[in-house]
């Protein structure tokens, strides 16, 4: 049996994704509109004194995110699930990881990606000073794709228990804590004019650690859930 | 194959392969082979364990005991879901995606030598469905795309779990004549049904799975 190329099998992953996404595009704006929506209740709850949103901008905005993509977890591999297609994924001849891989990629791009993008509109929701901006924006760009990461692995390991929407939140909780802590870290003491190139550097190890193992743990987790 | 195998080794080959759920068993200990050109119809009623059988070979599930050889040597789950194409009871493709595409992504996922989608929609009697979401299809038709991906693999061994469910006379016709052509040409198959009644064209094996012997 000749084996696709790996390069064949990851690019028709990413279009099936892609177009899976577009065809439910409006499931696909929910992150986005549920992190604008939180982000923009803090102003009107706390009143519109632009020093004291500033100074809680950088957790706010990391908060929003961070739940955002909690919200689309659960749907990560739940479609795969029932109809068949994880099966069919876990007996092609390439590796499962790499597929899952693909999936996580297309999953940021789609979910946290547009996040991102629209972080400095939301950062000017809350006042946040501008040279804060490049920091909250790095972080961010090393963060998101880590929480995907690990929220892959959580998602795996609950891909077998129906409604699993609030365990899977239990177990992804621990993991993004320290995402968290060294995102918004970094731009709270950047704000204080402290050094914050350390977290982001952390950020960044983190996501090269998981990049290699989170979709191996993953297809392990898939593995033994479908079981 | 190496060219040092006897041609008539046999493709699959089951010894003890038993499989217990929560320490309750649900087949076995089975003993059976598959050679190359032969179909193996695995009989029994509801309960009686030819999905898990099924899935066990498929390498979706680890068996609790026994040994299964693929082409002569003994393999694991792995090599298992590597060397054989499976139709389960679930569609296995994307209900928001047409038929085409849907075997466009198979096709890329699985290798194989390229085909003609298009023709090979055609069949399958889905012609003019190109564009169909599969979502829209109805369950025969659901069938007949995984068929459709089924043929497309060039796997050795197809596993088919009760491959005549929901198809019309046409269909079971459609279902004979694949598998004849799987068994032409080297390959084996293996299907499960609850009743003998459309038993393939080929030469035929059954293996009996007796009632389950879980408590009521």
């Amino acid at each position: 049996m000749s084996a696709p190329s790996l390069l064949a099998a990851a690019k028709a992953q990413a279009r099936r994704d892609l177009r899976l996404v577009w065809r439910r595009r409006g499931d696909a704006a929910q992150p986005l509109l549920f992190a604008l929506m939180v982000v923009a209740l803090f102003p009107l709850a706390l009143g519109s004194d632009p020093q004291q949103l500033a100074k809680i901008a950088p957790g706010v905005l990391w908060v929003a995110v961070l739940l955002a993509g909690l919200l689309t977890l659960d749907s990560l591999y739940r479609g795969d699930l029932e109809d068949g297609s994880l099966e069919q994924m876990l007996l092609a001849p390439v590796p499962l990881a790499w597929l899952l891989a693909v999936r996580v990629a297309v999953h940021w791009a789609t979910t946290a990606l547009p996040l991102v993008l629209v972080a400095p509109l939301l950062a000017e929701f809350l006042f946040l000073p501008g040279e804060l901006l490049p920091v909250l924006m790095v972080s961010l760009a090393l963060g998101t794709p880590l929480l995907s990461l690990l929220g892959a692995v959580v998602a795996a390991l609950t891909v077998g228990i129906r409604r699993s929407g609030m365990l899977l939140a239990l177990l992804a909780l621990p993991l993004f804590l320290p995402v968290l802590v060294f995102g918004a870290g970094s731009v709270m003491a950047a704000a204080q004019g402290l050094p914050w190139a350390g977290a982001l550097l952390l950020l960044a190890a983190g996501l090269v650690l998981a990049l290699v193992l989170a979709p191996l743990a993953a297809a392990a987790a898939i593995r033994i859930a479908l079981t | 194959m190496k060219p040092s195998e006897p041609a008539d080794a046999p493709l699959l080959q089951a010894r003890g392969l038993a499989f217990s759920r929560n320490e309750e068993p649900v087949f076995g200990p089975l003993d059976f082979e598959l050679r190359p050109g032969e179909a193996l119809l695995v009989l029994g009623g509801n309960g009686a364990g030819k999905t898990t059988l099924l899935r066990v070979l498929a390498g979706l599930l680890d068996a609790s005991g026994g040994e299964v050889r693929l082409q002569g040597r003994p393999v694991d789950r792995d090599h298992l879901a590597r060397g054989s194409a499976y139709l389960g009871h679930l569609p296995g493709h994307k209900g928001e995606l047409g038929t085409l595409e849907n075997l466009q992504f198979a096709q890329a996922i699985n290798g194989g030598a390229p085909a003609d989608l298009e023709q090979a929609l055609a069949e399958v009697g889905l012609a003019g469905y190109e564009d169909t979401p599969a979502r829209r299809l109805s369950a025969g038709q659901n069938k007949r795309l995984g068929l459709a991906r089924l043929r497309l693999q060039s796997a050795p061994l197809w596993l088919l779990d009760e491959p005549y469910a929901n198809l019309d006379l046409d269909g079971i016709v459609l279902v004979n004549r694949l598998i004849q052509e799987q068994v032409a040409r080297g390959g084996a198959v293996l299907l499960t049904t609850h009743g003998a009644y459309a038993a393939p064209p080929v030469p035929v094996r059954t293996l009996a799975l007796g009632p389950s012997r879980r408590p009521a």
